[in-house]
């Protein structure tokens, strides 16, 4: 396999609609019960039915972070995944399809035939069961067991009754022989089986949620818009349990006002969008910087302009995110590069939207929503909860509230309505004074600015950490990334670090960006002979940001702008060009 | 029990005889006579002389954008279901900018009383056509005169089977006064549309107009008759008629969800050791 640790790669290819998501799915569950680390990532068409999808799932018995181009076993679901995914199939490796479905025969030696459908109707009595039978038959090519498979059956049917679980089980097991005892090459395969380990396998859209969950959100308004209803549809999934209110709002304008009005009423709130709902938001977003009103906004990137590339991936929104709005206000931006960031970025998300009653952004990509994960786990201890809403008994003492009261840190008390006694909360979009009430005159404007922008932005920045630095310490090549292109540059760094003195930095907490003081990335960029900067993007966001900010420059870039993520393969082949 | 000194507010920046002082009035007397007390209310608004009148109280507000009062409300309600949320909009405020979201939130039927201060003009920016202006009006952004039918609120209220429709005139404050507090107590989305001259830029529906056109349903109207009251509704011109149009008794959005049931949500605890056994969902 090229690689001294067992690392295989699987993709299920077919149309919309044939099932491809929960074949994937079931397998990257099975390897992480099994005991593997699992990668997978999805590649899919904006149809129902139709066109062309895959689901990669790539697996090892060492920490994976990123998506190979190179596959060890394409299970073909129809004719044209063949065609089009043939040439990305190793020497060793293995095609698996259903002469029956593709009305073409193979005989080169990679291709073993199994009849899905067939086995389907004479084991399961439905068609449908295909998939279990394709499932089972290439976990009976890697000579796994099937005691995985069978609990993954048993949780997904669950609700459907003894029998649909009992048939799909007779599928899996029925596939999963006639791939064993069918395949001549397989014996040379040699799959070993990992150390066991208790295993979670989580994507970046189910993280943000359950980080947002567990960070007291209790509102969550949203327009469905991919790739963003991941969080949407979790967190009403979860409503019943956690005593959640989810509205599925009429607009995305709707959507940051409601966030907005839960939020002024008292609760932890969130909305989330892609880019071109977040367009609409942008007005409610300078209705939170002058109210002061908290709020998370996940923005969950897919290529534009306009309607762009629906289901696929870019990091293009950066700068639309970070300049926003109408006026001048605090926020704040976080780039997750994985989802145990996703998570716990989110939770320090609405701990500082809270602290400093300022919108906070969690900002992802389709690629890092649908890509799932495994842990081991995630450390709950250090997830933080500081309630700074004020009631009745917080506010003895207060003897006339006011809302938007000066103080040298710019933060004033945020009492909740209703729930304070007698006091009063007023809020307005208007410039207002300390009471909360429209003004016009120049001394208050300018007290209010130093208020809500000046005094908070040193303290805001405080708070932000210094970038992950990986590899050599004092590196002469640095590979600078930010968000989700994480994986991808950590596993690239790691085939090359014996042969060079290199390192990765990844930038989580975009803007405002750390100060120098804890770790002076700067004059670490300096040293290096290169600084290439690589992004999802075709114009080099982020440089941007570091440009302005900091006046740094880096000496190249790499830009990837064809709405797919970069993989170990093409990633390492563009750095040839500079090293 | 409260009294109209502790609704009293900044002093408002109308102009003088603007049909706004008497909405204003009628709102505080109305939620006096109801013995609701400031610190029990949220008066939520968008923009426009209508979007004002919150500061001309005391009482929680929340003074926001143009056209988007209704979520802003309708979210305050689902946070906190025991404060009586009060949505104040302009015509162009609610049926322009805030159309989507006034057609949505009658759907949603959130227990809030909206109050549309409908003078069928845009004040604040100095007089362009409202979709309530009638079909004709000349004015400087439309010399041709306003080609797009006149907008009708009641109509399309009805037509979508909202809980409480009324309108109301700031002519005559003591049926104001009672229309307000049946919006108030009633349980559902209420609208009260209220027929408001604005006396700087409608030359036209002056006070005298609407005097002139509006009468009081009969006594025997039967507002749960939805048929009757879309007929109803449709009544404009000579003949302007004021009152309850229609009501129903649909379930609201706060008792649709079981998760505020016990408690308002801004009343619930949260505990992250509670959440906690979420992360074993995923292994």
């Amino acid at each position: 396999m090229g690689v001294n640790f067992l690392d295989y790669t699987l993709r299920v290819g077919g149309e919309a609609g044939q099932g491809l998501a929960t074949i994937g799915g079931a397998l990257g569950q099975v390897f992480s019960k099994i005991g593997f680390h699992v990668f997978t990532h999805q590649d899919y068409m904006s149809r129902i039915r139709g066109g062309h999808n895959f689901y990669q799932i790539r697996f090892s018995d060492k920490e994976i972070s990123a998506s190979r181009e190179m596959v060890d076993i394409l299970l073909a679901l129809d004719l044209n995944t063949i065609e089009i995914h043939r040439k990305s199939v190793r020497n060793e490796g293995f095609i698996l399809y259903d002469s029956e479905i593709t009305k073409k025969k193979f005989e080169e030696p990679e291709f073993i035939d199994i009849p899905f459908r067939k086995i389907a109707l004479d084991v399961g009595k439905k068609s449908v069961m295909a998939n279990t039978v394709a499932t089972g038959a290439a976990l009976g090519i890697l000579d796994l067991g099937l005691e995985a498979f069978r609990k993954v059956i048993r949780k997904a049917f669950k609700d459907k009754g003894e029998e649909i679980i009992k048939d799909n089980i007779a599928c899996a097991e029925a596939g999963y022989h006639y791939a064993h005892t069918n395949c001549p090459r397989c014996e040379a395969f040699g799959v070993r089986e990992p150390e066991y380990r208790k295993l979670m396998l989580i994507d970046g859209v189910h993280a943000i949620g359950m980080g947002a969950v567990m960070s007291g959100c209790k509102f969550y308004s949203g327009y469905p818009m991919t790739p963003s209803t991941g969080i949407l549809n979790y967190m009403a999934s979860r409503a019943e349990e956690y005593n959640l209110v989810v509205e599925q709002a009429e607009d995305e304008i709707a959507a940051i006002n409601m966030a907005i009005g839960a939020s002024f009423a008292g609760v932890r709130a969130m909305t989330g969008s892609s880019g071109g709902g977040f367009a609409l938001m942008t007005e409610g977003l300078s209705l939170a910087g002058m109210t002061e009103t908290p709020i998370v906004i996940a923005e969950m990137q897919r290529p534009g302009p306009a309607t762009g590339l629906p289901t696929r991936t870019e990091q293009a929104d950066l700068l639309f995110v970070l300049y926003a709005a109408h006026g001048e206000f605090p926020r704040v931006i976080f780039e997750p590069g994985d989802p145990k960031q996703a998570f716990y970025l989110t939770n320090k998300a609405f701990e500082l939207a809270e602290k400093y009653q300022i919108p906070v952004f969690i900002q992802s990509d389709q690629y890092l929503a649908d890509t799932e994960w495994t842990y081991e786990k995630f450390d709950l201890e250090h997830l933080i909860y500081n309630d700074y809403r004020l009631r009745e008994k917080d506010l003895e003492g207060v003897d006339v509230y006011k809302r938007f009261k000066y103080s040298s840190t710019g933060i004033s008390l945020l009492a909740v309505p209703g729930e304070a006694g007698k006091h009063l909360v007023v809020a307005d979009s208007d410039e207002h004074d300390e009471e909360g009430h429209i003004i016009e005159d120049s001394e208050t404007r300018i007290k209010m600015v130093q208020k809500r922008l000046l005094n908070k932005l040193p303290l805001i920045k405080k708070e932000i950490d210094p970038p992950l630095l990986y590899g050599d310490s004092s590196p002469k090549i640095v590979l600078v990334g930010h968000g989700s292109t994480y994986g991808v540059i950590k596993e690239v760094i790691d085939t090359i670090s014996k042969d060079y003195k290199v390192a990765m930095m990844h930038f989580s907490q975009v803007y405002p960006l750390p100060e120098r003081d804890k770790f002076d990335y700067i004059e670490l960029l300096e040293k290096a002979d290169l600084t290439i900067c690589i992004e999802n993007n075709a114009t080099g966001q982020f440089a941007k940001v570091m440009r302005a900010e900091t006046g740094f420059e880096f000496s190249h870039m790499i830009l990837k702008y064809d709405g797919r993520p970069f993989t170990i393969e093409n990633l390492k082949e563009e750095l040839h060009a500079y090293i | 029990m409260p009294t109209s000194e502790d609704y009293q507010g900044q002093v408002p920046a109308w102009c003088p005889g603007c049909g706004n002082f008497n909405i204003l009035s009628t709102v505080k007397e109305a939620l006096v006579e109801l013995g609701i007390e400031p610190w029990e209310v949220l008066v939520v608004s968008g923009i426009g002389q209508a979007g004002k009148l919150p500061h001309y109280m005391r009482c929680h507000t929340f003074n926001g954008l143009h056209g988007r009062t209704l979520p802003v409300a309708t979210a305050a309600k689902l946070a906190n279901h025991s404060l009586h949320v009060i949505a104040v909009a302009g015509d162009g405020d609610c049926y322009g900018e805030g159309g989507n979201h006034f057609l949505h939130t009658i759907r949603r039927n959130p227990n809030i009383t909206l109050l549309v201060h409908d003078n069928q003009i845009y004040g604040l920016t100095k007089g362009q056509a409202s979709p309530t202006t009638a079909q004709k009006t000349h004015t400087k952004i439309q010399p041709y005169g306003v080609l797009a039918e006149q907008m009708n609120p009641l109509a399309l209220a009805i037509s979508q089977d909202c809980s409480f429709v009324a309108r109301g005139f700031a002519g005559d404050q003591g049926y104001l006064k009672e229309l307000m507090k049946a919006a108030i107590t009633h349980k559902g989305f209420s609208l009260l549309d209220i027929l408001q001259p604005c006396v700087t830029f409608n030359k036209i529906n002056t006070f005298k107009w609407y005097r002139d056109r509006v009468y009081k349903l009969e006594e025997e109207y039967d507002p749960s008759d939805r048929l009757k009251a879309f007929e109803k509704s449709l009544e404009w011109g000579d003949k302007i008629p004021n009152g309850i149009l229609y009501k129903n008794e649909r379930e609201t959005l706060e008792e649709g969800m079981p998760t505020i049931q016990e408690e308002p949500l801004v009343r619930q605890k949260f505990s992250i050791k509670d959440v906690k056994h979420e992360i074993e969902k995923f292994y």
